[in-house]
């Protein structure tokens, strides 16, 4: 019985998957354009801001450094929820930042993406660096390459590596639900995004359509991992040929 | 890497650049109940609204007693919210102005096709309960401070049964909204109290059908609070008084009692014009 009704909501499922993409239902592609405009610029300022904290954090020793690093592992564990209901009392009206009206728009969205990507971002791309440093150390010294040469080495090097911590990040970004129904507030054509059309449609009782969308995120998430699995493949033959 | 670079750069420019559009756009922030929007009433309504006044409306969808936390903080503009008791606290304190009863549904208790309490066609909502209390059989509660939650927890009361005591036995709390919680008692064959709007628009049902309906304690009325501007400083002052004119004006009274749920009217608009809404 049981899976007899789990093979008819399947099935089910990908048909209207299907039929929603064939149709380029216009209600779906604004909520995949603006999901993957959040969690993008999401991505984009956490690398802004984690590619070269983690660098700081390998190359140069400082005071605090373990403390810091020990407290970026833990924050890559961080649940959205919090960081979305920590936000949320900041952009409050009655909050600190609440002048800049911020609540329920999707900057706020983007803010708390970038607060959860941001922590694994720093933290991945420190080891990585870390990595690189000791394999290069001897030889950029010895070269006598300034700090920021070397630093300039170090992330040409580990370009690849550091494009699949960025993806680690938009997978997480896209998948989150959490912090954004909280600081978009799920409100339609504006913060509507396809997490949180899901989380709706589940609570409607149409589960074939929530399903059918949460398919098309895994599409999506596929293509958008394929387009940069190709890109380093590219680089990678341009590499060998030099 | 560069070119990565520049795509997301001109996503990030286009978002603000979409961002600031809007923001041009005159809208309001109207913080209601899951049930108005699972029922798909606001896709109906706001539409009419755009159409009549030019004026955006904005939801969040949270239960009532997270809509009078927001109001309460000055996040939202209006609030359309269900529980009568914490509307005139909220009135009270100060954080409010111009209560206005809008419209009304009912409540419907809802259950296995077993029904293994037997309340099935019983018109007294106590009874059931406390037949439901008594058979100690799996009930499903919202148990999130929605005016639906209190408006169980009232019943509860009536009828006698202590729910703190069975909480995690036959009494399962959900926390979560109209829509979830139905889920839930759909997946275990358990009792719930819903709203008629969302019962009527839901469509995982599996065997639960619609058991006690009628009795005047499942009366649901709605009412209109705008956020007090004097408290709030950015509250759209002029805006929120437009909506809110126009849902309970004789043109946005009609379009609210034009709403069916396959053919069945939801909500039935009761504004009266200097009438008990303070």
């Amino acid at each position: 019985m049981l899976a007899d009704w789990a093979v008819n909501e399947f099935s089910e499922a990908i048909d209207t998957a299907w039929a929603l993409i064939r149709s380029g239902d216009p209600v779906l592609v604004e909520i995949v354009a603006r999901s993957l405009q959040v969690s993008l610029s999401a991505v984009f300022c956490a690398g802004l801001v984690g590619l070269p904290l983690g660098a700081c954090l390998a190359l140069q020793p400082f005071p605090g450094r373990q403390i810091l690093l020990v407290v970026l592992n833990a924050a890559m564990g961080l649940p959205p929820v919090v960081v979305g209901l920590l936000l949320y009392l900041l952009l409050s009206r009655a909050g600190p930042f609440g002048f800049l009206g911020l609540l329920f728009s999707p900057t706020a969205m983007v803010l708390a993406q970038t607060l959860i990507v941001l922590p694994i971002v720093a933290a991945l791309s420190r080891q990585i660096l870390a990595n690189l440093w000791e394999e290069y150390r001897e030889s950029l010294q010895s070269l006598g390459a300034s700090g920021w040469q070397a630093l300039g080495t170090l992330l040409w090097e580990g370009r690849f590596r550091l494009l699949t911590v960025l993806m680690a990040g938009f997978g997480r970004a896209m998948a989150e639900v959490g912090a954004v129904l909280i600081v978009g507030g799920n409100i339609a054509h504006v913060t509507r995004v396809m997490t949180t059309t899901i989380a709706l449609e589940t609570s409607k009782g149409n589960l074939a359509l929530a399903l059918a969308l949460g398919l098309i995120l895994i599409v999506l998430a596929l293509v958008v991992n394929g387009a940069v699995f190709l890109m380093q493949e590219s680089g990678k033959q341009s590499v060998d040929d030099n | 890497m560069r070119e990565i670079l520049n795509v997301c750069a001109l996503l990030l420019i286009g978002l603000l650049q979409a961002e600031s559009a809007r923001a041009a756009t005159d809208f309001i922030t109207l913080a209601s109940t899951t049930s108005t929007q699972a029922s798909g009433f606001f896709d109906y309504f706001l539409p009419l609204v755009k159409a009549w006044l030019g004026v955006e409306v904005r939801v969040v969808a949270v239960g009532t007693g997270q809509a009078l936390k927001l109001g309460e903080r000055g996040d939202a503009d209006v609030l359309l919210v269900h529980d009568r008791i914490g509307e005139l606290a909220f009135m009270q304190a100060g954080f409010g102005v111009d209560r206005r009863e809008v419209m009304y549904n009912d409540f419907v208790l809802v259950g296995p096709r077993t029904d293994p309490a037997g309340v099935r066609g019983g018109r007294d909502a106590a009874v059931a309960f406390s037949a439901i209390g008594a058979h100690k059989t799996c009930f499903a509660s919202r148990a999130d401070d929605s005016g639906t939650h209190r408006a169980e927890l009232r019943l509860w009361h009536d009828a006698g049964v202590d729910v703190h005591a069975a909480s995690g036995t036959w009494y399962r709390e959900t926390g979560a909204g109209m829509g979830a919680t139905l889920n839930v008692a759909a997946g275990l064959d358990c009792y719930l109290l819903a709203d008629r709007a969302t019962w009527l628009s839901f469509h995982n049902r599996q065997h639960l059908i619609l058991l006690v309906e009628g009795d005047s304690r499942l009366f649901n009325q709605y009412s209109l609070i705008r956020v007090n501007p004097a408290r709030h400083p950015y509250v759209k002052q002029a805006l929120a008084l437009k909506f809110v004119d126009f849902m309970t004006s004789p043109i946005g009274q009609r379009l609210i009692g034009d709403f069916r749920i396959t053919e069945v009217r939801v909500f039935v608009p009761n504004y009266v014009r200097g009438g008990p809404s303070t």
